[in-house]
């Protein structure tokens, strides 16, 4: 006997619902519809309107949502690895630090190069910016760079003081206009200088002439970073500017290394650049390392320079380490000090008490629920009005209201003593502690709870347990094995929505959570908001993120997320 | 057919309010036989469903008292009265398969494993669904859910059961093979079944008994074919079956006929059942398929005019809907046998039946 050809459900045929299906399995027989056409194309041509048209009506919101939520989140993704800062700011620093070994204090050209790139550094304020980077990778960073920046100016002072007693021309920028410009430039910024009213628009870019960066690359190097920094940060002209002493003191090195450089150039140039070749040797000027160590004696420690030298690719695996209590040395990761580590007790908390607080919801939210969804019409209107007037509350309003209940002289309190079930100096801590933050939160998301749940049992029907007992079930088996299994999809639901809300909640913790009783929330909207270690905060936020999405598959995995309604 | 001491089923003076202001069943007293087969028959809201629910023990009766083998069970919690209940909508656990949802009365009974299977499978045999055990519900088409919640509601042989509405859902050939099933299996475990449905046909062809409900009472308890033939009052007579009503006062009665004027003008002879004396306002009732056309009765038989309005050929029967006594829905049906006439509107032809197929009821 069977029924399912006889059935309301067993449509033989095609239809709206299974005709693409069909088509797609008879594609190989190519059907083709009436006027030729193969019957695929023909149904998708037919089909295209009703796509574009629902297109249309998504695309404000998925635009809205792309430009609003994704690109942000993306954004601050994208922090917790992005290291370019160091790079950027010390270029030939990381270069140099390459074949350093790590074992002793640099050689000169290492700090040549520091002292070339903090140069330019000062002059764009943008080395405190770096030192604070560095800070949170090691302490005293930030202080030792401001330090340093403060000296950084006087750099090569006494290499510019024996090129001028050599010849005076050298103070003129002419000299070193003559000396580096390309002749084009020359003749470019002559143009824009003489007609140089308002509206000419900025000094034309500075260009190296051709053979200066082989015959004197650090001066070259030097004097174009220069030449760029005055015109964009200053709106001064090289020909007007003294250049920085940094590049007398770039230029002396050129001439000690290369003292036939005055070869590639021509006239007053050459013969200036030679005499100054001749005399170089002779200067006495200060190395670059007992420079930086006059200025500060740190840097003569290996720690700073092997932090430099693990953070100088652009990308780094730093701010994750660190959010999971470890850090990057030279010698590669390892645990952070005993007195640093404190993401993991955070993260341990977070999810215990997100689970401990979902745990509740359910024990107090499935009998309301069960009542909503058996009462008659009327009163399970009421009770519902009842369950959603904290949801037309301030979240604020009623996270300060239960300060006012659980403090130590609060309401509770006042309560228990007066009727003598604790003594006056007995009185418990219900806030600022873990306790409060699960009172409050179990408060704030028990309609997250009840509302899945209500809609799921709504939709079970009584004559399920009605035939339950008249199957000989007393009313706890009926409940047990029938209706209970039945509304699980709704605890699913319910359990899911709480617990992703509350591993992310940060205003209630914040308030009523003192200090044991706070999430990583609250420890990533202090490095957003305080320590601006944004790197971090995006770290830990993608590990949050992460950690859901892990649970949300388990979830997927052992109670299957197709047992999952909201209503 | 039975007294009130041999009964297995016994409603005695019960009544059912759920506001506290209108009764819903008002003062029912019925008597079922084990073994038998009864229905309750009604349209919605005459209260036949909550004496269904008020035996099973879903609700309780705000008066009188319900016995079952003689015993009250007033008190007595459904899943205590051991009786089997199939559902309108099935009531299958969606998330046992259906070896699960018939273990279940089972288990809860403590049934060891061995005769759990033995049991299962003859019920699954029984509906002949025995290759469906290890199914879901939903996996089922509408009517193999009914013979599962049917196969479930005897499994653990219960000697009564409840049917409320059970086919209400299905369509009409499914409907028909499963009421054959139904009554069958009835016959075959001498089980006493009490069916509730609002659909005559179901109740006529099923039934032992057919309990016909109305605003709260029974209107008649009666086999069907007694119901079908000599309904008490108008309800049923309209209720159950086509019927022609006719209008008018008793002009004179004798003993076992009366003669009825019609208020549309004509005279015709019936049996008188709730009119006493001359002058009593009545309805006549008659059958479409009892109404002779031209008719050849014996000599003062009294005949009516008629003026065909519609001719429908239904295949078996002739539908003929005529305009009589000034009313214009009265129907003729006449079986469709060699050389019978096909009447065209328009036709003026007379009509007259035995006076024993009319009856005189209240109005």
């Amino acid at each position: 006997m069977t029924d399912a050809t006889h059935g309301p459900d067993a449509v033989t045929g095609v239809t709206p619902d299974t005709g693409l299906r069909i088509a797609e399995q008879r594609a190989g027989g190519e059907m083709v519809a009436a006027d030729g056409t193969p019957l695929k194309r023909s149904l998708n041509r037919a089909l295209r309107r009703e796509k574009l048209r629902a297109l249309a009506l998504v695309a404000p919101l998925f635009l809205f949502i792309v430009v609003t939520f994704i690109a942000p989140i993306a954004d601050m993704l994208f922090r917790s690895v992005e290291n370019q800062i160091v790079s950027e700011t010390l270029p030939r620093t990381v270069v140099a630090l390459e074949d350093w070994d790590g074992d002793d204090m640099p050689e000169e050209p290492v700090f040549a190069a520091l002292a070339q790139d903090l140069a330019i550094a000062v002059e764009l304020k943008n080395h405190t910016r770096l030192g604070s980077r560095l800070n949170y990778e090691t302490t005293a960073a930030s202080s030792l760079f401001r330090r340093t920046g403060r000296g950084a100016d006087d750099i090569g002072e006494d290499a510019a003081d024996r090129f001028v007693a050599l010849d005076p021309a050298w103070e003129e920028p002419a000299t070193w206009v003559g000396l580096m410009a390309s002749p084009d430039w020359i003749e470019a910024q002559a143009e824009w200088a003489a007609g140089a009213d308002d509206d000419a628009g900025p000094e034309p870019r500075f260009e190296l002439r051709d053979g200066v960066a082989d015959a004197l690359p650090r001066a070259a190097d030097m004097y174009a970073a220069f030449a760029r920094v005055i015109r964009t940060e200053d709106g001064d002209s090289p020909t007007e500017e003294e250049p920085w002493p940094i590049v007398c003191r770039a230029l002396h090195g050129d001439l000690i290394a290369n003292p036939d450089a005055a070869a590639g150039f021509d006239g007053a140039n050459a013969q200036l650049l030679a005499a100054a070749a001749e005399a170089a040797p002779a200067f006495e000027v200060t190395g670059f390392r007992d420079t930086f160590l006059d200025i500060d004696e740190d840097w003569g420690d290996t720690t700073i320079w092997e932090t430099i030298k693990a953070f100088s690719s652009p990308y780094t695996a730093g701010y994750f380490l660190s959010a999971v209590d470890l850090q990057l040395t030279a010698d590669g990761v390892a645990r952070q000090p005993e007195d640093r580590q404190i993401y993991g007790l955070l993260f341990g908390r977070t999810l215990f008490m997100s689970l401990t607080i979902m745990g509740c919801c359910v024990l107090l939210g499935y009998p309301i629920a069960f009542l909503l969804a058996n009462l008659p019409m009327r009163s399970a209107n009421l009770l519902l009005i009842l369950v959603l007037l904290p949801f037309w509350t301030s979240l604020l309003v009623r996270t300060s209201a239960w300060k006012v209940l659980l403090q130590q002289q609060g309401v509770i309190n006042d309560l228990l003593v007066w009727s003598g079930i604790i003594s006056d100096g007995g009185r418990l801590a219900l806030i600022n502690n873990q306790t409060g933050t699960i009172i409050a939160m179990t408060h704030i998301l028990l309609p997250f709870m009840i509302l899945p749940l209500y809609s799921v049992m709504k939709t079970i029907p009584p004559s399920y347990v009605r035939a339950a007992k008249s199957l000989g079930a007393t009313n706890f088996t009926a409940f047990r094995r029938v209706y209970f299994p039945q509304s699980v999809p709704g605890i699913g639901a319910g359990c899911i929505l709480v617990f992703i809300l509350s591993i992310g909640y940060y205003i209630t913790p914040e308030l009523v959570g003192g200090t044991t009783g706070t999430f990583i929330s609250n420890r990533i909207a202090y490095h957003i908001s305080q320590s601006l270690n944004w790197g971090l905060a995006a770290a830990l936020g993608t590990i949050l993120l992460a950690v859901v999405l892990v649970l949300y598959w388990l979830y997927d995995r052992i109670v299957g997320i197709d047992n999952v309604s909201l209503g | 057919m039975l007294d009130g001491t041999g009964a297995f089923v016994e409603f005695d003076r019960v009544q059912k309010s759920y506001d506290g202001e209108t009764l819903v069943v008002k003062d029912l007293n019925l008597s079922i036989g084990k073994g038998e087969f009864l229905t309750m028959l009604g349209p919605s809201g005459s209260g036949k469903t909550t004496c269904l629910m008020m035996l099973a023990g879903f609700e309780t009766a705000t008066h009188g008292e319900i016995r079952l083998q003689g015993r009250g069970i007033n008190g007595i919690p459904p899943h205590k009265r051991g009786i089997g209940m199939v559902f309108q909508n099935y009531a299958l656990f969606p998330h046992m398969t259906v070896a699960e949802n018939l273990a279940f009365p089972l288990e809860v009974r403590k049934v060891g494993k061995a005769e759990q299977e033995s049991k299962i499978s003859r019920a699954l045999g029984m509906v002949q669904m025995g290759a469906f055990g290890g199914r879901r519900p939903a996996q089922l088409s509408g009517g193999q859910q009914q013979r599962i919640a049917l196969a479930r509601a005897l499994v653990f042989e219960p000697e009564l059961v409840l049917m409320d509405e059970p086919l209400g859902a299905l369509d009409k050939q499914l409907r028909e093979t499963l009421q054959f099933e139904i009554t069958r299996l009835a016959h075959e475990l001498g089980i006493t079944v009490v069916y509730v449905t609002h659909d005559q046909t179901e109740a006529l062809t099923m039934s032992d008994r057919v309990a016909v409900f109305d605003d709260g009472r029974i209107q008649q308890l009666a086999t069907p074919d007694e119901l079908y033939e000599r309904p008490e009052n108008s309800f049923v007579a309209q209720f159950i079956g086509e019927n022609n009503t006719l209008r008018g006062k008793v002009s004179a009665i004798d003993g076992g006929t009366c003669v009825v004027a019609l208020d549309g003008g004509g005279e015709i002879d019936a049996v008188p059942v709730n009119v006493a004396k001359v002058g009593d306002p009545t309805l006549v009732s008659i059958r479409p398929e009892r109404v002779e056309i031209d008719p050849q009765l014996g000599p003062g038989a009294h005949t009516l005019d008629a003026e065909v309005l519609e001719f429908i050929y239904m295949g078996d029967v002739f539908r003929t809907r005529l305009r009589v006594a000034g009313r214009d829905d009265f129907v003729v049906k006449t079986r469709n046998r060699a050389g019978q006439t096909r009447l065209a509107p328009g036709d003026k032809v007379r009509i007259g039946w035995l006076p024993a197929d009319c009856r005189a009821l209240n109005v």
